[in-house]
């Protein structure tokens, strides 16, 4: 290699130029994106699988990343695209977990019916390995919607279809723990612990979340209590 | 002089091209940047983190091995040819068949070795039976890459040629299922037109590897295979690339070197 001298002035000084030009271009630019763009129309399934190239568990986990990204998204879209993801890879928990833990939480009513209807008509298509998901469903129809017929219908549900031996007995007690005079807490605390007795929950990100969950829970509680 | 040496030699001589070209510092650098993704994605998770690290590499890994495959066959057997080392190598006693054959047991020891490197550490995301089942699989996907590497350089003998035909097949192979399913899923009576694409996609399936069916992440996440759907994605890959073998060795008598 010949010496940095070797190359001429205004070659380095036209290097420079352009690397500052370029670095002082990126800085200029916002980094978080401001405003998400609206949540466009879910793609087909067939559509999603030739876009895996054959690796639908990992597309469907990226892609559930990336709605993640949308803030206030059209939930009629929204369950599309779960819809669509969860049939990309039917054994992941993730579409589920994010209506019923995410999606279903919204303070608007009718979204929450959305979210959590769309986990109650996928838990019926594989009930042994969708329960998680219906059981916080069925505690949110009773403390957030206080809709009580609804929360015992999914009690209900999973006392008829969530048969498997390796489902905890809990479960299918669930109409009972549904119609204890609990407070959203309480019962959240329950069905935290239980999942955790039952070996079903050991994902260090889940439990990370579900812990923030239950510590905004107990402030939101206290701030109506006082 | 056994008749053995020789092939041996020509072996050796395609793994250590891929050892000193820095093939190996390569591999180990898409290893480090993959396990970098990994921790990133696994930040933003809301659940199945693991899972979503597991997916995530085996995807990123899997097309690792194929693109340094690729055009690491791609670019030595065109540079062979570019500086007429092949025409010295054929006046050698050796024919054509033990020369071609001897290369592609190279490349494909260059691709067995990249699989080892990386599915190792897989280890750490899934039981040792699936990673090894998956990583055997990888095995093979990468010997059928390199014939297929092998075959486009020899023929087109031009690299970006080459190298769009391999990633095209490739591609099509990884595709090829969803395109039979979209072209079967159509609402309604299906027309002249449609039934003849359709005719047309089975009949290209006909002569592609399914290569969905082998190195399934899900053998990662869920469960390995049964052993039958195992062994029957196996032997698709091994015929395929003996198939390109086969071609390969055609051309190569054919041409007038």
């Amino acid at each position: 290699m010949r010496p940095v001298s070797a190359v001429p002035r205004w070659v380095l000084a036209f290097l420079s130029l352009t690397l500052a030009t370029q670095v002082a271009w990126q800085a200029r630019r916002d980094t978080g994106m401001a405003a998400a763009p609206e949540l466009p129309p879910a793609p087909g399934t067939h559509a999603l699988r030739l876009a895996s190239f054959g690796e639908p568990e990992g597309l469907a986990r990226l892609a559930m990343v990336h709605l993640q990204s949308y803030r206030t998204p059209d939930y009629a879209r929204l369950v599309e695209w779960l819809e669509a993801i969860l049939e990309l890879d039917p054994r992941s928990q993730y579409p589920l977990f994010s209506a019923a833990r995410v999606y279903a939480e919204t303070p608007d009513p009718e979204r929450s019916r959305m979210a959590l209807d769309f986990v109650y008509r996928q838990f019926l298509r594989d009930p042994n390995r969708r329960w998680p998901s219906l059981a916080h469903a069925a505690l949110l129809a009773k403390h957030r919607l206080k809709d009580l017929p609804l929360a015992r219908r999914y009690a209900q549900a999973l006392q008829r279809h969530a048969t498997a031996s390796d489902v905890p007995p809990w479960v299918r007690q669930m109409e009972i723990f549904i119609l204890e005079d609990l407070n959203e807490l309480e019962a959240a605390r329950i069905l935290v612990g239980s999942l955790l007795q039952s070996g079903t929950l050991h994902d260090p990100a889940e439990l990370r979340f579900l812990e923030q969950r239950l510590q905004e829970l107990e402030r939101r509680l206290a701030e109506q209590n006082r | 002089m056994s008749p053995a040496l020789p092939v041996t030699v020509l072996v050796r001589s395609v793994v250590l091209e891929a050892r000193r070209g820095g093939l190996p510092w390569l591999a180990l650098g898409a290893v480090a940047i993959g396990v970098g993704l990994a921790a990133f994605v696994s930040q933003v998770a809301l659940t199945e983190s693991r899972a979503l690290q597991a997916a995530v590499l085996a995807a990123v890994w899997r097309a690792c091995v194929v693109f340094l495959v690729a055009t690491q066959v791609t670019a030595s057997t065109l540079r062979e040819i570019q500086d007429k080392g092949l025409e010295l190598m054929l006046s050698l006693p050796l024919s054509r068949t033990t020369q071609y054959l001897a290369r592609l047991a190279g490349f494909a020891a260059c691709g067995v070795a990249l699989a080892i490197v990386f599915a190792l550490p897989l280890l750490a995301w899934a039981p040792p039976g699936a990673v090894l089942l998956w990583g055997a699989s990888l095995a093979c996907e990468a010997a059928l890459v390199a014939a297929a590497a092998l075959f486009f350089a020899m023929t087109l003998q031009q690299f970006v040629p080459a190298i769009t035909a391999t990633a095209g097949l490739y591609l099509l192979g990884r595709s090829i299922g969803a395109i039979q399913a979209m072209a079967a899923a159509q609402l309604g009576e299906p027309s002249a037109a449609s039934r003849l694409a359709q005719y047309a996609v089975d009949a290209i399936a006909l002569v592609l590897p399914r290569l969905e069916a082998a190195t399934r992440t899900a053998w990662l996440l869920y469960e390995p295979p049964a052993a039958g759907t195992y062994a029957t994605a196996i032997a698709s890959l091994l015929l395929y690339a003996l198939l390109l073998a086969a071609g390969g060795l055609f051309d190569f008598h054919r041409r007038s070197l």
